[in-house]
C-alpha cells in the first residue's frame, strides 16, 4: 500500500507503523462521572467496520508525525490522508 | 452410514454405487430451539457436541455460502496445548484430548497426525521463559519435553544451528501436538451432526437479529425469519460485522493473516517447528508442501488478501531458519480474517441480549481450539453456565482487569 504523506508525498506503507482506529483521538474526560465506562469503551471497544475505516499510521521511519488515513477495508483502497494534529486540532483536542 | 475399511472395499467392488451424501441439504423449519450463526469447524463441532453429548434436539447450523469456506480451510493445520496462563492451558489441554478421540468419535478420517511441536530457544532468557511454560504445560495435564540443541540436530539436521545472530540453543517440545486435515475436520462434524439429527443450512446469510425487549427471538436471514430459543454466533473473523447488526460493539479488531505452501518435496521435516527469533512456524503436508505462515500484515481488513512486504518478512524468517528452503519454491498463499481480540484470547459468553450468544476472538489460533470451543459452547448453550475450562473467557474481563494476556502485549490487537 502507499500512503500519500500530505506533506511527504507518497510513501510506502512499510514506513508506517499502524496504531488503529481514530477514535483513540477522542480520549475521554477522567474527571467525567462516567470515566470508567467511557475509558473502557474507549480502550477496549471498536467498531470494527468492513468498508471505510479512519485509522492512525505513524511514520516512523520518516518524518515521525501521526496520520489519519481513510480506507477501505475491505480493498485497502486509501481515499483520504490527513496530519493527525489537524484532525485533532478540527476536534478542540489541541491548542 | 458408517465408514471403515471393509465398506471402502465393498464399494469398491460393485462401483463406487453405495456412497450417499456426507450430509442432507434441508429447507430451513419457521423456527428451532438452536440457531448456531456460521458453518465452519467452531459452528459445527458446537451443533455436533450440542445434539450428541448434551441431548438436545430442534437445532439448525446457517451458514452464509458453504460449510468449511472460512477460516477452517485457510488455517495451518497445526494443533497443540502450548501455553502458559491459567485461563487458556486447560481449555487448550482439553482441546488436544479431544482432537486424540476425535476420528474414532466421528467415524471420521481427519488425519489427526501427532507428530509433535518444537518450539526453538535462541538465547538464555528465551529458556528461562520456555521451562517455566514447559512447567506450566505440565502442571495443567500436558506433555512437555526440553531438548537439548544436540537433540534438535538428531531430529533436524538441516535447520541453521551456527547463525551468528540467533544459534539454536535448545527447544520446548510437546509430543502430542502435530496437524490435522483442516477440511475434513469441519466434514467430519457436519456429518456427526447431520446425524443426530441438525439441520445444515448452506447459502443462507444472517441479514439481522429480531430483538424485543431485550430478547434475541430469532434471525433475518436471505431465506426468511427463523426463530430461535436461543441465538449462538459462531464467526470469528466476521464477528464485528455479525454483531453489529445486534448494536453491538466488541473488543476485536478484524486483521488480515497470510499462510504460504511450497511446492511438493519429499519428507524432510518430521513435525511442526516454530522460530523462536521471529514468527515464523512451518510443517510439511502429507501431500509434501511446506505450510508455513508468519505475522499479521497488522491493519484492519476484511479483504481475505493481503500484501508483499509481510509475504517477503516470512520468507525471510523461513530462510534464515531452514536455509534450504531457497531451493523450494512458493507454490499458494492465501489470507484469511482474524478476530483479533484485545488481550489475544477468545470469548465465550452469553450476552447482554438475553438468548443470544457469542463466540469468536480466537485470533489465529482458532483451528487448534475446534473440538474443546464447540464443547464448551455447548455447554453454555446448554446449561447457560461455563465449563470448568472456559470460565475465564468472557466480555466483562477488561472491565474487571483480568485479561489473558499470553504475550503482555496490552490492548493492541495486531501486536497479538
Amino acid at each position: 500500500m502507499i500512503i500519500n504523506h500530505p506533506l511527504l508525498g507518497p510513501r510506502d506503507s512499510q514506513e508506517f507503523t499502524y496504531l488503529g482506529d481514530a477514535s483513540l483521538i477522542d480520549r475521554p474526560d477522567w474527571q467525567a462521572e462516567n470515566a470508567v465506562d467511557q475509558f473502557h469503551d474507549y480502550l477496549y471497544l471498536r467498531d470494527n467496520p468492513a468498508g471505510s475505516h479512519r485509522e492512525l499510521w505513524f511514520h516512523e521511519t520518516g518524518d515521525r508525525s501521526w496520520l489519519v488515513v481513510t480506507r477501505d477495508t475491505t480493498t485497502h483502497e486509501i481515499t483520504a490522508v490527513e496530519l493527525a494534529r489537524d484532525v485533532a486540532r478540527a476536534r478542540g483536542r489541541s491548542k | 452410514m458408517r465408514y471403515s475399511g471393509l465398506r471402502v472395499i465393498k464399494e469398491a467392488l460393485t462401483g463406487h454405487k453405495g456412497w450417499k451424501a456426507a450430509w442432507r441439504d434441508p429447507e430451513p423449519q419457521p423456527s428451532y430451539d438452536y440457531v448456531i450463526i456460521g458453518g465452519g469447524g467452531h459452528g459445527l463441532a458446537t451443533a455436533y457436541y450440542l445434539a450428541k453429548q448434551f441431548g438436545k434436539k430442534r437445532i439448525a447450523v446457517i451458514e452464509k455460502g458453504w460449510i468449511g469456506g472460512g477460516n477452517v480451510g485457510r488455517n495451518t493445520t497445526i494443533i497443540r496445548s502450548n501455553y502458559l496462563l491459567d485461563g487458556n492451558e486447560p481449555f487448550y489441554e482439553f482441546s488436544l484430548k479431544l482432537w486424540e478421540g476425535l476420528e474414532q468419535d466421528l467415524n471420521y478420517n481427519a488425519m489427526v497426525s501427532q507428530r509433535g511441536i518444537l518450539n526453538l530457544i535462541h538465547s538464555d532468557p528465551q529458556r528461562d521463559a520456555f521451562v517455566r511454560r514447559g512447567n506450566a504445560m505440565i502442571l495443567n495435564g500436558a506433555d512437555a519435553e526440553l531438548l537439548s540443541a544436540d537433540q534438535i540436530r538428531a531430529e533436524y539436521p538441516f535447520l541453521n544451528f551456527n547463525d551468528a545472530r540467533f544459534p539454536i540453543k535448545g527447544g520446548l517440545a510437546q509430543r502430542r501436538g502435530g496437524t490435522v486435515r483442516h477440511d475434513a475436520v469441519a466434514w467430519g462434524y457436519a456429518r456427526g451432526a447431520d446425524s443426530h439429527g441438525v439441520d445444515i443450512i448452506q447459502n443462507c446469510e444472517v441479514t439481522g437479529f429480531r430483538i424485543e425487549d431485550g430478547v434475541c427471538k430469532g434471525v433475518e436471514t436471505s431465506r426468511g425469519f427463523i426463530g430461535a430459543g436461543k441465538v449462538a454466533a459462531c464467526v470469528a473473523g466476521s464477528s464485528g460485522r455479525l454483531m453489529a447488526k445486534a448494536g453491538m460493539r466488541l473488543p476485536i479488531e478484524s486483521h488480515v493473516l497470510q499462510a504460504f505452501v511450497s511446492e511438493g518435496l519429499k519428507p524432510v521435516l518430521p513435525g511442526v517447528i516454530t522460530y523462536g527469533a521471529g514468527h515464523f512456524y512451518c510443517s510439511q503436508s502429507d501431500k509434501g508442501g511446506l505450510v508455513f505462515g508468519g505475522d499479521l500484515d497488522g491493519y484492519n481488513s476484511y479483504a481475505q488478501r493481503g500484501n508483499l512486504p509481510v509475504v517477503e518478512d516470512v520468507c525471510e524468517s523461513g530462510m534464515s531458519l531452514i536455509p534450504a528452503m531457497g531451493r523450494a519454491r512458493l507454490l499458494r498463499m492465501w489470507g484469511g480474517i482474524m478476530d483479533m481480540s484485545m488481550d489475544g484470547s477468545p470469548i465465550i459468553d452469553r450476552t447482554h441480549i438475553e438468548g443470544l450468544y457469542f463466540n469468536g476472538g480466537w485470533c489465529y489460533g482458532g483451528f487448534k481450539a475446534t473440538p474443546a470451543s464447540g464443547f464448551v459452547y455447548a455447554h453454555l448453550l446448554a446449561t447457560d453456565t461455563p465449563h470448568d475450562t472456559a470460565t475465564a473467557y468472557r466480555f466483562d474481563r477488561f472491565r474487571r482487569g483480568y485479561m489473558i494476556d499470553e504475550k503482555g502485549m496490552g490492548a493492541q490487537p495486531n501486536l497479538h
